[in-house]
């Protein structure tokens, strides 16, 4: 343990600490441009300049670089060190006129102009070489260096040429104090996979999470993309969050796991995905940042979203006209032909917020309004009387890109009888919901069919909206069709009883429609065992007859009508019963009575 | 029953599955889907618990006209694979038909999702029409008179 005195603070520090560290720790403030905590210090910027004085002489170190010897007296801010930071800013400032934490930093030390003409306006670089570092030290992938000497040193990949060695991480961007360096992504998919989401490779994945904790999101990490980049050699990249964090919380190694559980039922809750408008051209989706989908409003209205919750366009002006366009990809001929349900109120609480946060004109085209909700039709009176919201009746037709931007909408006004155009600078698509893109393997897991709009059929429309025709699997949700949140939360809730109410009971009750064996005319000849689909059969070899087992068995009668001693019957579905059906289909009325009867049921001819 | 083409009006047995087939026609029925009334429902509980004798069955008791119809395959089947074995009986049933004299045109087998209640509907029109223009079978007529 050292003792040193720093601006007349006596402080302590730990064996192999900096002065700069020391300083920190305590809270004294040193101006520096290329000292980063997890990286090695370098000395480059030189604006951590302080004045050591030990045994009495005083001398001008570096901060970042000077080990915190016992004993050492510091000043952090004395004459001498202002005049040379002075000179070292003024050269900085000669180097990268336009750089603003340059600028603001010269300010703070009296220097307004540089003192040499600058050569080049655009210059940032001031060469501190913390990308260098951080490509080398936590990246790993040594992409950057300097090159050259004296005044022509720069830094940058060999040659200042493309290389397959960079991964794109940004780490460089990020750490570089000026701003200096800019990524070209050849790969911009990555990021615009996710346009409005999260831009960071760890993120809390909303404000109202549970656990509300932090994921890493494997695409945009350095870690693990170099760890794929290099196909596992480079195990070490990065880390720093790692390194950072005090509760020791990262771990890298967790895996996705697949878990293995028994359960007694099942609750499909996979609701829905939202369906791609770059399917209908016709509406621009992609041609202009200023389309954008009802989900991704939702994002820029989010107070944790890219703009605080402001709506802007992506010029980041506020909008003076937007629209909103319902049935985008819904009651389509030529994408899903069912009402996705609950556009119309997202879209009518859109045009509330558009009024609510900016001074905006809405423009709503719609078809028909479908209000269907408690309080819906209320608030959709509210909006047009006492907002201001402009309705026009008619599906807004084409979204085309002006050539100074804006977009123009035309569609038919159907009360007018006209087709109408109105210029905005935002354009909201109510976009269909549909389900999910893998629903059919979910369904064929849990052998759940699925209904004409790709959504979960439910056991009956009308009478059974939450059960299965699988027993013990329910429907929760989005899953079987698109539902508001109100509409999810009865159909979950429902789900949840129905599931509780089977497990609560602790015993299953099954049908009785199951096969039977006849032992008496059972021939042995096991044709039925290969047939069944759950090996409900077995072969007694002591008595030589196969038996069904009641509990294992569905009735479906495969076996029953393969046979060949006719010694199997499937209870209420017997051969009897069947071929009486068949005869009473083509019975004659014999009595009077029975004529009578056969006239009011319309049987016979 | 007439003879006549225009005033016939066939009988139709359909027996179908009650996971797929079943539930087509009784969504058709729902929704208030426009079907010829000259199909008359058995419901099994699979298609491959239909034995070919209830097929001829129907044909001896005075059907014109058979449908037998189940879930798609491969997948579709609530019993894993009780319609591959429909699959597998149906062509044989089909050839074996043709041999009693019944015309092509008066069975039919397939399959038909839950979810396929128009299909339902379609099959229905399309199949009293055909086995309309084929006319009456008069089997059972045959049957008795050969017994004679």
């Amino acid at each position: 343990m050292a003792t040193l005195i720093i601006d007349g603070q006596t402080v302590h520090a730990e064996e192999g600490q900096t002065i700069l560290e020391v300083a920190r720790e305590n809270g004294i403030e040193i101006p520096t441009l290329c000292y980063h905590p997890l990286l090695e210090t370098y000395g480059a910027c030189r604006l951590c300049t302080v004045e050591v004085i030990r045994h009495g002489r005083s001398k001008l170190e570096t901060a970042c670089t000077h080990p915190a010897w016992d004993g050492l007296e510091i000043k952090t801010h004395s004459t001498d060190v202002n005049e040379v930071r002075k000179v070292i800013l003024g050269l900085f400032l000669s180097r990268c006129p336009e750089v603003p934490i340059i600028q603001d930093l010269a300010r703070q030390y009296g220097v307004t102009e540089p003192p040499f003409p600058p050569e080049d306006l655009e210059q940032k670089c001031i060469l501190c070489g913390l990308c260098v570092r951080v490509c080398h030290e936590l990246v790993k992938a040594d992409v950057l260096n300097f090159s050259q000497r004296g005044i022509d040193r720069q830094v940058g990949p060999p040659f200042l040429e493309k290389t397959r060695q960079c991964i794109g991480c940004g780490a460089c961007t990020i750490i570089c104090p000026t701003g200096a360096i800019e990524i070209v992504l050849e790969e911009a998919a990555i990021y615009g996979a996710k346009p409005l989401g999260p831009t960071s490779a760890v993120w809390v994945p909303s404000m109202q999470a549970v656990p509300r904790v932090p994921v890493i999101d494997k695409d945009s990490c350095i870690h693990f993309r170099q760890l794929d980049r290099s196909e596992g050699e480079i195990v070490d990249a990065c880390q720093a969050c790692q390194m950072l964090c005090e509760a020791d919380a990262i771990n890298f190694d967790q895996q996705d796991e697949i878990l293995e559980l028994d359960v007694g039922t099942v609750i499909v809750a996979t609701g829905f995905e939202m369906w791609d408008p770059h399917k209908l051209s016709q509406y621009s989706y992609g041609k202009s940042p200023n389309v954008i989908t009802g989900l991704e409003f939702e994002r820029l209205s989010n107070s944790a979203g890219i703009s605080g919750g402001e709506i802007l366009t992506a010029e980041g002006d506020k909008p003076e006209r937007v629209a909103i366009i319902h049935c985008v990809g819904s009651r389509d001929h030529n994408a899903h032909e069912y009402c996705s349900r609950f556009c119309c109120m997202y879209s009518l609480k859109h045009a509330h917020l558009v009024r609510d946060k900016t001074d905006a004109e809405v423009y709503e085209f719609y078809m028909d309004m479908r209000t269907f909700g408690s309080g819906y039709e209320e608030f959709y009176e509210r909006i047009q009387k006492e907002e201001g919201i402009t309705m026009v009746r008619g599906r807004g037709a084409s979204v085309e890109v002006l050539r100074d931007g804006k977009l123009r909408v035309k569609g038919e006004d159907a009360d007018l009888g006209e087709l109408v155009h109105v210029d905005v600078d935002m354009v909201v698509l109510s976009s269909a919901v549909e389900a999910p893109h893998d629903a059919d393997q979910v369904g064929s897991m849990l052998g759940l069919s699925r209904k004409q709009d790709g959504f979960f059929a439910e056991a009956h429309p009308k009478l059974r909206p939450v059960e299965t025709n699988t027993e013990g699997v329910f429907l929760a949700g989005a899953a079987q069709g698109p539902k508001d949140v109100p509409d999810t939360v009865g159909h979950a809730g429902a789900a949840a009883s129905m599931a509780l109410a089977l497990l609560d009971k602790g015993e299953v009750t099954i049908s009785p429609q199951v096969a039977v064996v006849d032992e008496k005319l059972c021939s042995a000849c096991k044709t039925c065992l290969s047939l069944c689909p759950y090996t409900a059969i077995s072969f007694i070899d002591e008595e030589n007859v196969a038996r069904v087992n009641e509990a294992l068995c569905k009735g479906c009668g495969t076996c029953v009508a393969a046979c060949p001693a006719g010694a199997i019957t499937a209870r209420h579905f017997t051969t009897e019963q069947i071929m009486a059906q068949i005869e009473g289909l083509f019975r004659l009325p014999e009595t009077e009575e029975e004529l009578v009867e056969a006239e009011v049921e319309g049987v016979g001819s | 029953m007439s003879n006549n083409g225009k005033d016939f009006e066939p009988r139709i047995v359909g027996f179908l599955c009650n996971w797929c087939t079943y539930a087509a026609a009784d969504t058709a029925g729902v929704s208030r889907m426009t079907q010829a009334p000259n199909v008359d429902v058995i419901r099994v509980m699979c298609s491959g618990r239909v034995d070919p004798a209830f097929v001829l069955k129907a044909f001896a008791e005075g059907a014109d006209g058979v449908i037998v119809s189940g879930c798609h395959p491969p997948g579709d089947c609530h019993y894993n694979n009780g319609n591959y074995k429909t699959f597998r009986r149906m062509p044989l049933l089909e050839a074996m038909l043709q041999q009693y004299g019944i015309e092509e045109g008066r069975f039919h087998w397939g399959w038909i999702s839950g979810a396929e209640a128009p299909k339902w509907a379609k099959l229905v029109n399309e199949f009293t029409e055909q086995v309309r223009d084929l006319g009456p079978l008069n089997w059972k007529r045959q049957l008795s008179s050969k017994e004679e």
